[in-house]
């Protein structure tokens, strides 16, 4: 066995835990996860089953942590785990799995599937079989500090165009204030204007916030990848940072994973809660609505569908904002048959838009078809929604398919309609 | 070894080892995945987690919005064989009496034209679900030898059950003590294989619904 694969397989051990044996022990084989999981849905392939995607880390828990596993292992009854396995594996645990948790939801002895998806990542990503793409963006948020190799002066670019637009100033570095806000390496590039929707809104609402020099990635490569060690280190820049400037909030951005890597996962891999609160930026828009001080000028008047992103809504619970949100700002929602904890994921999120081999992205394309389907069936042109990363795998989709569909980021959209 | 003979030795010491071996087996399966543990989250929940984990053991008894139109014969054959196998096992008169002489607790059965026509459907059912495992893709795909030894294991006993009040095949005696040794067997062989998530799916959903509730989504 290669030194990686025994520490692939260490890692597994480390991360079984009841919940996890309980889940296995209860799968009957019902294949109805298939039934919630779009890449099996839009190919029709078998293997795409998500329970079938945990096989290695069931035959190392029943090997390991059962005496009937223990005693067919002992007389070599049993197949162990191979990194022949492992590689094929990728497949089905990165490319075709983005950690949406829609199976979670429907698996009727009670699975937490998803929970155990990214448990198995732990050992992928150590024993080396994670994807080139993935790894690359990991490396780049260690060395460099964010996904896509980007430093500070782009930050502070994104910051002068900023006040530029908007003739307020923005603080950096500032302690004392309000919320510390962060930005997810997507907004920096793609979508500047997010930031100065925030100047306008939090002037409104007489919030004080700054950003920091040192900690302006929200994203965490390493909790997508599955590799702890590294999303403790990449998490706890914001930590520091936001501990040192005494600030009350942080503010997660759009963003989904950077929502669950800083609100829901950091506290466990520090092992203690921080000193401030996290909050995402839905929840403040929402809670400012209700205040009322979000007040709009005008509607968007075009009819339009809202895609909610996995992380931030299914598995990050904020499930109420958005929708009043949308129907604050647009006069035609059109609400769908599978939305809030419901909807459909994009098709690459968990990492899944960092790979780019040929057959990853016929994949997500493949997949995208679901998202497809509910802008036709609903008959819009218009989509909103609230994730970097959502937005740029839906454009992509609708490139590879030619849509004539404009896609828009809520904040966004709020800060264009908002009152003067 | 006579029918009377072999009807007596599984009424008694097949019975008595039977029964050993199943609550031997749960409890050290139970221990065996419930001392794992888990460690405590840390962050701070989005309200106070609460009943979730009980709502979601109730809630996951119902399906989504949806899935039944995706996989009818799954949730409806799922549904009438358990349902039907509860009914057969708990409320057959004969049942209940054997309960009370083991345990000291009885309760009214039903008529035994009832219990008749509920084995039938539920033998139908199981049928149903063996077919439907064979045909559809992914269910054939996840399925291993042990899919189908557990299918027959619950089967047998329904089978022989029913054939042995309707007088079929062969002397109630000998298909009496036939389906007494079918329990044995599925006795035996439940706490170590999938037919243990007749216990770990109360924590299965549990843990689900605690560690989804935390964050604040009702699953």
């Amino acid at each position: 066995m290669s030194a990686s694969l025994q520490k692939g397989i260490n890692a597994l051990k480390e991360v079984i835990d009841a919940p996890v044996a309980s889940y296995f022990n209860s799968c009957v084989h019902c294949g109805l996860c298939a039934e919630a999981c779009l890449f099996h849905l839009e190919t029709g392939d078998p293997k795409y089953t998500p329970i079938h995607k945990l096989e290695p880390l069931r035959r190392v828990y029943e090997q390991e942590y059962t005496l009937l596993g223990r005693l067919k292992k002992m007389v070599g009854l049993s197949k162990a785990v191979t990194d022949d396995e492992l590689e094929e594996w990728k497949e089905l645990v990165y490319d075709s799995c983005t950690m949406c948790g829609r199976c979670s939801m429907v698996c009727p002895v009670g699975n937490d599937i998803v929970y155990m998806v990214r448990k198995l990542r732990e050992g992928m990503a150590v024993s080396g079989h994670a994807p080139d793409g993935i790894k690359g963006a990991t490396k780049r948020t260690v060395e460099i500090g964010g996904p896509m190799g980007l430093k500070w002066p782009a930050v502070a670019n994104v910051i002068k165009k900023a006040e530029a637009a908007t003739g307020e100033t923005i603080n950096v570095d500032k302690p004392g204030v309000d919320y510390l806000v962060l930005l997810s390496s997507m907004e920096i590039v793609n979508y500047p204007e997010y930031l100065e929707a925030l100047v306008k809104i939090f002037k409104k609402a007489g919030i004080t916030f700054t950003l920091a020099s040192d900690a302006f990635e929200a994203t965490n490569a390493g909790m997508q990848i599955g590799a702890s060690d590294i999303a403790k280190v990449i998490v706890s820049r914001i930590i520091n940072s936001a501990e040192k400037l005494g600030v009350k909030y942080v503010l997660s951005p759009e963003c989904g994973h950077a929502y669950m890597a800083i609100r829901w996962e950091g506290p466990n891999l520090i092992g203690r809660p921080y000193k401030f609160e996290v909050r995402h930026v839905l929840e403040v828009l929402e809670e400012l609505r209700q205040k009322g001080v979000l007040k709009m000028k005008d509607k968007f008047k075009e009819p339009l569908i809202l895609h909610d992103p996995c992380q931030i809504v299914r598995r990050g619970g904020v499930l109420e904002a958005p929708e009043p949100l949308v129907q604050t700002v647009a006069e035609n929602y059109i609400p769908i048959v599978d939305k809030q904890k419901w909807n459909w994921c994009c098709g690459g999120g968990g990492g899944a838009s960092a790979i780019h081999t040929e057959e990853a992205e016929a994949l997500r394309a493949k997949a995208f078809r679901i998202k497809k389907r509910q802008i036709e069936e609903n008959g819009v042109n218009t989509m909103v929604t609230f994730c970097a990363n959502c937005r740029i795998v839906i454009e992509e989709g609708f490139d590879h398919y030619e849509m004539n569909t404009q896609l828009l980021g809520l904040t966004e959209l709020l800060a264009e309609h908002l009152e003067d | 070894m006579n029918e009377m003979q072999f009807l007596t030795w599984v009424r008694g010491p097949g019975l008595d080892i039977a029964i050993g071996i199943f609550l031997l087996g749960v409890l050290w399966r139970l221990i065996e995945i419930y001392s794992l543990g888990r460690k405590v989250d840390v962050a701070p929940g989005r309200h106070r987690d609460g009943a979730s984990g009980l709502h979601t053991v109730f809630r996951r008894s119902v399906p989504p919005p949806g899935m039944i139109k995706r996989s009818p014969v799954t949730y409806i054959g799922g549904y009438v064989f358990h349902i039907g196998l509860a009914i057969i096992v708990f409320l057959f008169e004969p049942h209940i009496i054997l309960i009370r002489d083991l345990t000291g607790l009885s309760w009214p059965g039903l008529p035994s034209q009832v219990i008749d026509l509920v084995s039938v459907i539920t033998l139908g059912a199981m049928l149903v679900v063996l077919a439907d495992r064979i045909k559809n893709p992914v269910k054939r795909y996840l399925s291993t030898f042990a899919d189908w030894f557990t299918w027959t294991l619950t089967f047998l006993p329904v089978l022989t059950g029913w054939m042995a009040v309707q007088h079929l095949l062969l002397p109630y005696t000998t298909m009496l003590a036939l389906h007494i040794l079918s329990v044995e067997l599925l006795l035996i062989v439940l706490p170590f294989t999938k037919l243990f998530h007749a216990f770990t799916v109360f924590g299965s959903r549990w843990y689900l619904g605690k560690i989804n509730g935390h964050r604040g989504v009702p699953v």
